[in-house]
């Protein structure tokens, strides 16, 4: 922030010398704030416009945009929040997005620590082609293992079934958890491993007592992406849960109510928008760490 | 029920990481009984085992079976290349195929990096910059499916003697005059108004990443830019946009491989109809609903062709960090 300032002074100390200069300096940033502003606006509008059109029933939302709702008379409901809890199933499905989400995000999170501390401190034979394999394996598309896993998950009776989900994200979140969870425990000083080394401390003591306290910050960034990656997650659930409202996650019912309500949505708002609570809480509540997350996924590499 | 699920929940997140736990110590214990030679070379082994069963179980088996299947007919017969052929003289794929890499692969890709960058150097010079970046990253963190229905509210269409209730055709019919369209439906504009729903949830990714890259530029070499009489455009072109270049390819790496699995937006929006499929949504159409696993490993293995390039980038990109490491 004070950099920026300080960029921002340069130009404006020159311009003080010239009348027109300082005019056109000043015109400019009046551009700049306009267009960052309504560009801000263009951005929070969409969702804004869902938010207020979950308040307001049917036939508010089909005669009249959601704009006018927000002059007087104000008449908002929370009739279609009740609606689709008591009969869409959003209340199971809000319980089955925790369900897959949360072992879906604990049980690759404590893999990946365990094989980014081994592929980070220890040596052994393949270590680094393994690790090369990892990162290739990032960007294979998801598309290219569903017909065998879905076989296999077929033949032991797991489809339709929460551990099928939980095995399958765990499988495909371990090569960005691993990844992650190596580039911060790569960059941990040398020194404190030497030094506790030679105070005899083994293994296992210095990956639980010095390894994982010091890596929370980035544990905690791969906990958060992963929980939101498989809390979003649509296409996974399609294939492994194939949609019975039981064990269906949010984004499943979501996608259903789309389909199935056609023009007639305006539950479909209020089911969105109850989707969208977790996710936002996580993200204004935690945002530092998810774009840690997000950062050490992309930059570093 | 719900006492039954969370017992099961908490049964999982307490007993699994336990397991690992205990496995991981035990086997320690294990170790230490060898001679001290050997102690290095099985340790690891121990670690990362477990993490390797999963990969190659869920990853690589799958990823090798789905090639095979798409050489296969539905009894399991070989049939060489007839999967691929079927594919390739099926109008439908040919559109998904136009899809994914004209309109998603370049005009998605494209547009989010031009915005994330535009967006990351304007939002530097102001003071609201931390508000702004929050607002516009905020669509990352909710589901394709929750964007999918923003957007589709927004597109909504009414005849053009009734009231228009989305905000894109409010704004058509009365700042330009112009009828109503059917942004989902009609084929001239359907797949540009959902790359613009993608454009928009992904813009403060790009944003997000650049800015940080943008801070990592040092002052000075902006100053002495500056006083060298540099304007600020100059500096862009000449001092900035090289020194982002870097992660604007990591980025637009992300953005492609993203935009060849481009699914669910596709899948809520329009469900690929009006000539809006893509590979992802066909892959996943000729496996639930037409039953085709041999076509549908087929498509599946040209998404996994597509993404070779990309992961060779990567790997040469990590070899070069590496190297300097």
């Amino acid at each position: 922030m004070t950099v920026a300032s300080e960029r921002m002074a340069v130009p404006a100390g020159k311009a003080a010398q010239s009348t027109p200069q300082w005019l056109a300096g000043r015109l400019g940033g009046l551009a700049l704030h306009v267009a960052l502003i309504s560009i801000t606006v263009a951005w929070v509008v969409p969702t804004a416009g869902l938010f207020v059109s979950s308040f307001r029933d049917l036939n508010a939302i089909t005669t009249s945009g959601w704009w006018t709702a927000l002059a007087p008379p104000f008449k908002f409901t929370i009739d279609n929040y009740q609606h689709v809890l008591e009969r869409n199933n959003l209340g199971t499905s809000f319980v089955n997005s925790f369900m897959i989400a949360i072992p879906a995000t604990i049980i690759p999170a404590t893999l990946a620590a365990f094989a980014a501390y081994a592929f980070t401190w220890m040596k052994f034979w393949g270590r680094d082609w393994l690790f090369l394999a990892l990162v290739g394996l990032l960007v294979v598309p998801l598309q290219a293992t569903f017909i065998p896993l879905l076989k296999l998950f077929t033949s032991l009776g797991l489809t339709g079934t929460f551990p099928a989900i939980w095995l399958a994200h765990t499988g495909y979140g371990l090569p960005f958890a691993i990844y992650l969870l190596s580039n911060f425990f790569r960059a941990l000083p040398s020194d404190l491993f030497e030094s506790a080394e030679i105070d005899g401390a083994g293994t296992l003591t210095v990956f639980f007592r010095i390894v994982l306290p010091l890596s929370v910050p980035a544990i905690a960034s791969l906990v958060i992406f992963q929980f939101l990656w498989v809390w979003n997650d649509l296409l996974v659930a399609l294939i492994y849960l194939g949609g019975s409202p039981d064990v269906s996650p949010l984004t499943v019912t979501v996608a259903n109510l789309v389909n199935s309500l056609g023009q007639g949505y305006q539950w479909l708002t209020a089911a969105a928008f109850l989707s969208m609570i977790v996710p936002l809480v996580v993200f204004f509540s935690l945002q530092r760490y998810f774009v840690r997350g997000i950062l050490a996924g992309s930059v570093k590499g | 029920m719900d006492v039954i699920q969370l017992l099961t929940l908490a049964g999982v997140v307490v007993l699994v990481p336990t397991a690992l736990a205990v496995y991981i110590i035990g086997l320690e214990y294990v170790v230490r009984l060898l001679p001290d030679a050997a102690q290095p070379r099985v340790r690891p082994w121990i670690w990362v085992t477990p993490a390797l069963v999963f990969v190659a179980l869920f990853l690589v088996y799958p990823t090798l079976g789905t090639i095979q299947i798409s050489l296969l007919d539905r009894a399991g017969n070989f049939v060489g290349l007839a999967n691929y052929a079927t594919v390739f003289n099926d109008s439908g794929v040919i559109i998904a195929i136009r899809n994914n890499f004209l309109y998603w692969l370049v005009l998605y890709t494209v547009f989010v990096l031009v915005f994330g960058v535009l967006l990351a150097v304007l939002a530097d010079r102001v003071r609201y910059e931390t508000l702004l970046k929050s607002l516009i990253f905020m669509p990352m963190a909710i589901s394709f499916v929750a964007l999918g229905v923003i957007w589709k509210f927004m597109y909504s269409y009414q005849p053009a003697d009734a009231p228009q209730t989305g905000t894109m055709n409010a704004l058509v019919t009365t700042l330009f005059h112009a009828q109503p369209v059917t942004w989902l439906q009609d084929r001239a504009i359907d797949n540009p108004a959902l790359i613009a729903t993608a454009i928009w949830g992904f813009t403060g990714f790009a944003m997000v990443i650049l800015s940080a890259a943008l801070k990592g530029i040092p002052g000075d070499l902006l100053e002495a830019a500056r006083v060298d009489g540099a304007g600020e455009l100059t500096i862009f072109r000449r001092v900035i946009l090289p020194l982002l270049m870097p992660t604007i390819t990591v980025v637009g790496t992300t953005l492609v491989i993203f935009a060849l699995k481009a699914f669910d937006i596709v899948y809520v929006m329009t469900g690929g109809n009006y000539d809006t499929d893509v590979l992802a949504n066909r892959m996943y159409l000729e496996l639930t609903k037409f039953n085709q696993p041999g076509r549908a490993g087929a498509v599946a293995t040209i998404l996994l062709l597509a993404v070779i390039p990309v992961l060779i980038f990567n790997l040469r990109q990590l070899r070069a960090v590496e190297s300097r490491r």
